[in-house]
């Protein structure tokens, strides 16, 4: 156990574990001390400098994020010289930065314009330097956009796309007043292996780094009484909305949000859930035909460990860095992709609607939704399958237009074709959900039974470690499925892109024998997407998914193929899974992308 | 007027090396805790401008336990106006080879580094011959000691010695959060010696004369001698070994052109010096001799009366404008905000009080940037700034 050492912070004596920082400390006192470099998730840069405090007898001040208490340290955190200095920083930022603050998306949610605000700076005496620059706004992206005019080089962004992706799309460049965050080679983000993952956007602090809003096409696509607008709710949205609207990270807001989509004016508010309900179906007899022919054929183009194809960040981060491994990627659709190009054809004729007029929108914990809805490949339908594709945050920002008093809202449910879920769908959202909703779906179809885990709970794959193993033994299985008879059908199920790296490292180096591996761009899976609340951080992903297996645990059904509308689906238009219609509207292919 | 000529001028540094065989074999049959003794009473500080004491330095080091560590040579030779490290390398080589081996016995280190500064470039055909030859010695007397050359690639930033390691390491030359000190953790987190060219050179001095030697020259917190790069207002520009704690007037004396204004100590990042002040300047480590003691890296640059002060500052924060490594706040954005503060003066777009709001913000960099170029950008500024206000606004 490591000791306990004194330090006094402000004149009161307090007792903190050695090896904590000043800043861990204070906060644990009750005493906040401003940051806007340091984040959760990162690592401690100490780079912004606001976070400085006084330690006594030392002339210059330190950086309470990076400064480790020390035996008899007295500390001050808000003196005169404390004040004035970050004071004097917080200016230097605001000089340096285009604040034109009414005009920004992130107005009213920026960390700078908070601190900004708590300081009162009320007149900018040094020279604005922002007009000086020639910045430009990458708007190439159909994810993210990137002002740099707006950035407070905090370098969080870099550092989340190296420590928590291992992607490295940003990058610092140039030194000194020409110091930026860059692309390689300052490409356009569309054109650099950027997966889309808007984790850079979820830990930007001010709005340098946004996602490309649809808020307006969407509000004038409800407004044109000619089109039909359905609206589909993946299962993270619903576990993270809360937060944006004044409640506690963890709440459930299902019903509310469902009650809200109603009121803000859409002809049909669905679920994804529903498609992720079919994925598992999908996939399932995927992975099953896939064992059968390599166990069973061995047939040497079947290509194991099969990998799931749910996250958008992840295929493009496989397209880019692992293209020779893109027969191992499932060929379902996500269930957003599936969704959209059931809700032209199959909702469409259902409701005997012209797909011509029906307009499709997802709400998403996700930037990289936004590229995927845009991949050419996306028109099966006929018509481009999801038309627009909002995060969490954009979400909240239209209820909150719409004048809505989410917390006040009655719950209400989702309507029906396409909007009957269970508790496999809504687990999507956590990491390993997608592992145990098919696990419990195959195991059931090959053996008759329910897998042998208590309540269903496959715990073994839950968790928030980077990389998880498990293994599940099929014994006494039924008899079309003999073939499987003892097999250990071994699983791996990683998070962040930095954990898909090592899976594929272990795969591409013969050293792993997986069957079936689940990976999911951001940490904590979608519950931790780029475009949910920030800040999102460990603790707030912890209570997310506290609350998706809470609702998987509440709900009736929970495991996919009893979902009664997938069973309805099937009989009435899809007729089996794998089969000609599913190939043509549900599943997809992949594309090999250049790797600079 | 009495004219006290109290200058004294020393040879060691560029005294020949042919020695180096000898000097490297009879200090390496002490043991380590003695020839650590001898640095701590030699009373050396680090010739890079910081002071910080060698000894003490290579103590902690030596008493780091770790697997590997390692023994840095920062050549990285980057303050306006400072050359010495240049002529040490081409012209005794062998000594800093020495030195560098000594510390890698003391401390334990097997592996040392030049980091040579990317301009150096030329130097590094020769200094490879040299350690070619070095480690024919080492194999010849089973001395187990290699020393490779880095080359740098220009970026004033990288001679903070961890902004250095982090390029080292392939990384961007950036400056990281100190503790952990290069001591417990510097290059590939191994204990790291990380001594300036000429501190090393003073070692060789100490191992080949002994510490007492050292020690009798310079004077009280300031022993020994140092070099000096002399340029700017003066008939003689050069390099020169001169012992320490010298009043800057005698310095003027001997250097001056009869109309010099200002001494620049330091560098860019040191501090400027007015006539007024000359008697009450010494050459040295913060102590307390005379009036102010100022720490240089051993540039000194002269300016007299046809000079603008105004124009010296500008120069001086161009440069710190570009070289700043622009990851902290006060020295990125600072720098850029006292350069086109002072301009926005002198053309009166900002009232001459607007100076006073800079040197305020001078306290603010010096207190709160992360290494140390950030918190001493300042000190030119500063220091021209009070001394010469008038130059400033009109």
């Amino acid at each position: 156990m490591a000791k306990n050492i004194n330090i006094t912070i402000n004149g009161y004596p307090v007792d903190v574990k050695k090896g904590k920082t000043i800043l861990e400390a204070a906060e644990e006192q009750g005493v906040r001390i401003p940051t806007l470099c340091y984040h959760k998730d990162l690592c401690v840069a100490g780079n912004c400098r606001v976070c400085v405090v006084e330690v006594v007898g030392q002339k210059r001040l330190s950086a309470a994020c990076a400064t480790p208490c020390e035996d008899g340290m007295e500390i001050l955190t808000n003196s005169l010289k404390v004040r004035n200095s970050r004071k004097h920083i917080i200016e230097l930022l605001l000089s340096e930065h285009n604040a034109d603050c009414t005009k920004c998306y992130r107005n009213g949610s920026c960390e700078l314009q908070e601190l900004a605000s708590e300081y009162k700076i009320m007149t900018q005496d040094f020279l604005e330097l922002a007009p000086m620059k020639n910045y430009t706004i990458d708007m190439f992206s159909p994810s993210i956009m990137k002002d740099d005019s707006k950035c407070i080089r905090c370098q969080r962004c870099v550092r989340t796309c190296s420590e928590l992706q291992g992607v490295n799309a940003l990058t610092v460049a140039y030194k000194g007043d020409k110091m930026k965050i860059a692309t390689f080679f300052e490409k356009p983000m569309n054109d650099v292996v950027c997966t889309n993952c808007g984790q850079c956007v979820n830990h930007c602090p001010t709005g340098a780094l946004v996602e490309k809003n649809y808020i307006e096409e969407v509000w004038e696509a409800i407004a044109d009484p000619t089109k039909h607008v359905v609206v589909q709710t993946a299962p993270a949205v619903r576990v993270g909305l809360g937060e944006e609207l004044g409640m506690k990270p963890g709440e459930r807001v299902t019903g509310k949000m469902a009650a809200a989509l109603k009121r803000l004016g859409f002809n049909s508010v669905l679920d994804t859930d529903f498609t992720a309900d079919l994925t598992i179906v999908e996939e399932g007899n995927e992975l099953l035909t896939r064992l059968k022919k390599a166990l069973v054929d061995k047939d040497p183009d079947v290509k194991l460990p099969m990998a799931t194809s749910c996250s958008p960040g992840w295929i493009k981060y496989i397209e880019h860095l692992y293209p020779e491994y893109l027969d191992n990627l499932s060929t379902c659709k996500s269930p957003q992709q599936m969704f959209g190009a059931l809700a032209k054809t199959y909702y469409a004729k259902a409701r005997n609607l012209d797909p011509e007029n029906i307009v499709s929108v997802s709400i998403m914990p996700c930037t990289a939704k936004k590229f995927e809805a845009n991949r050419p490949e996306m028109h099966d339908s006929g018509y481009r399958d999801v038309d627009y594709v909002l995060t969490t945050r954009e979400l909240a920002i239209l209820i909150k237009q719409a004048g809505l008093d989410f917390e006040k809202l009655a719950p209400a449910k989702f309507d029906r074709l396409m909007g009957e879920s269970t508790g496999a769908g809504v687990i999507f959202g956590a990491t390993g959900g997608v592992m145990e909703a098919a696990l419990r779906t195959a195991y059931e179809l090959v053996t008759g039974r329910d897998v042998p885990f208590d309540n269903l709970n496959i715990m073994p794959v839950r968790g928030l470690e980077g990389v998880r193993k498990a293994t599940i033994k099929i014994e006494k299985p039924l008899k079309e499925w003999s073939f499987l008879d003892g097999v250990e059908l071994k699983c791996a199920v990683a998070h962040g892109l930095v954990n898909a790296k090592k899976v594929m490292d272990a795969v591409k180096a013969g050293e792993a024998d997986f069957h079936f591996i689940e990976i999911m761009a951001c940490p904590g899976g979608c519950l931790g997407g780029g475009g949910q609340p920030i800040p999102t951080n460990p603790e707030i992903r912890r209570k997310r998914t506290e609350a998706i297996y809470a609702e998987d645990g509440d709900l009736p059904l929970r495991k996919s193929h009893e979902n009664p509308e997938i069973q309805k689906l099937y009989k009435d238009f899809l007729i089996e899974p794998l089969g000609e219609k599913s190939h043509h509207l549900l599943h997809t292919k992949y594309t090999k992308r250049k790797h600079y | 007027m009495a004219y006290s000529y109290q200058l004294k001028r020393v040879d060691f540094i560029f005294k020949n090396e042919n020695n180096w065989e000898k000097v490297l074999a009879t200090t390496i049959k002490k043991k380590p805790e003695e020839i650590i003794n001898e640095l701590i009473s030699s009373e050396l500080k680090g010739r890079g401008g910081a002071g910080f004491p060698t000894g003490l330095k290579w103590k902690l080091t030596a008493e780091a336990k770790a697997k590997n560590k390692y023994v840095i040579c920062n050549a990285d030779e980057g303050e306006p106006g400072t050359f010495k490290d240049r002529e040490i390398l081409s012209r005794v080589p062998y000594k800093v080879l020495t030195a560098m081996a000594v510390c890698g016995y003391v401390t334990g280190a097997k592996e040392g580094y030049i980091y040579l500064r990317g301009e150096y470039k030329f130097l590094e055909e020769e200094l490879n011959k040299a350690i070619e030859e070095f480690h024919y010695y080492c194999q010849e007397t089973n001395l187990d000691f290699k020393v490779k050359i880095f080359m740098g690639s220009g970026a004033y930033i990288c001679g903070e010695e961890t902004a250095l390691m982090e390029s080292m390491e392939g990384r961007r030359g950036e400056p990281r959060n100190k503790p952990p000190f290069p001591t417990q953790a510097g290059y590939m987190d191994g204990p790291t010696v990380i001594n300036n060219v000429e501190t090393l050179v003073h070692t060789f001095t100490i191992f080949e004369y002994g510490a007492k030697k050292f020690y009798d020259l310079g004077v009280q917190y300031s022993r020994g001698t140092k070099l000096f790069s002399v340029s700017g207002d003066t008939p003689k520009p050069g390099i020169y070994e001169l012992e320490l704690g010298m009043s800057l007037q005698d310095f003027v004396y001997e250097f001056g052109d009869g109309d010099t204004k200002a001494v620049q100590v330091g560098g860019a990042s040191g501090f400027l010096v007015p006539r007024k002040k000359f008697n009450d300047t010494a050459i040295g480590y913060q102590g307390k001799l005379v009036g102010i003691s100022l720490p240089t890296g051993g540039s000194m640059m002269l300016f007299n009366s046809s000079r603008s002060m105004f124009n010296v500052l500008d120069n001086y924060l161009e440069f710190f404008r570009e070289e700043s490594c622009g990851q902290c706040t006060p020295c990125r954005v600072g720098c850029q905000q006292l350069l086109l503060g002072i301009k926005a003066v002198k053309r009166g777009e900002k009232p001459a009080s607007y100076l006073e709001k800079l040197l305020r913000l001078t306290e603010t960099m010096q207190y709160t940037a992360k290494c140390g170029l950030g918190q001493s950008v300042a000190n030119s500024f500063s220091s021209i700034v009070e001394n010469f206000r008038e130059e400033m606004i009109y």
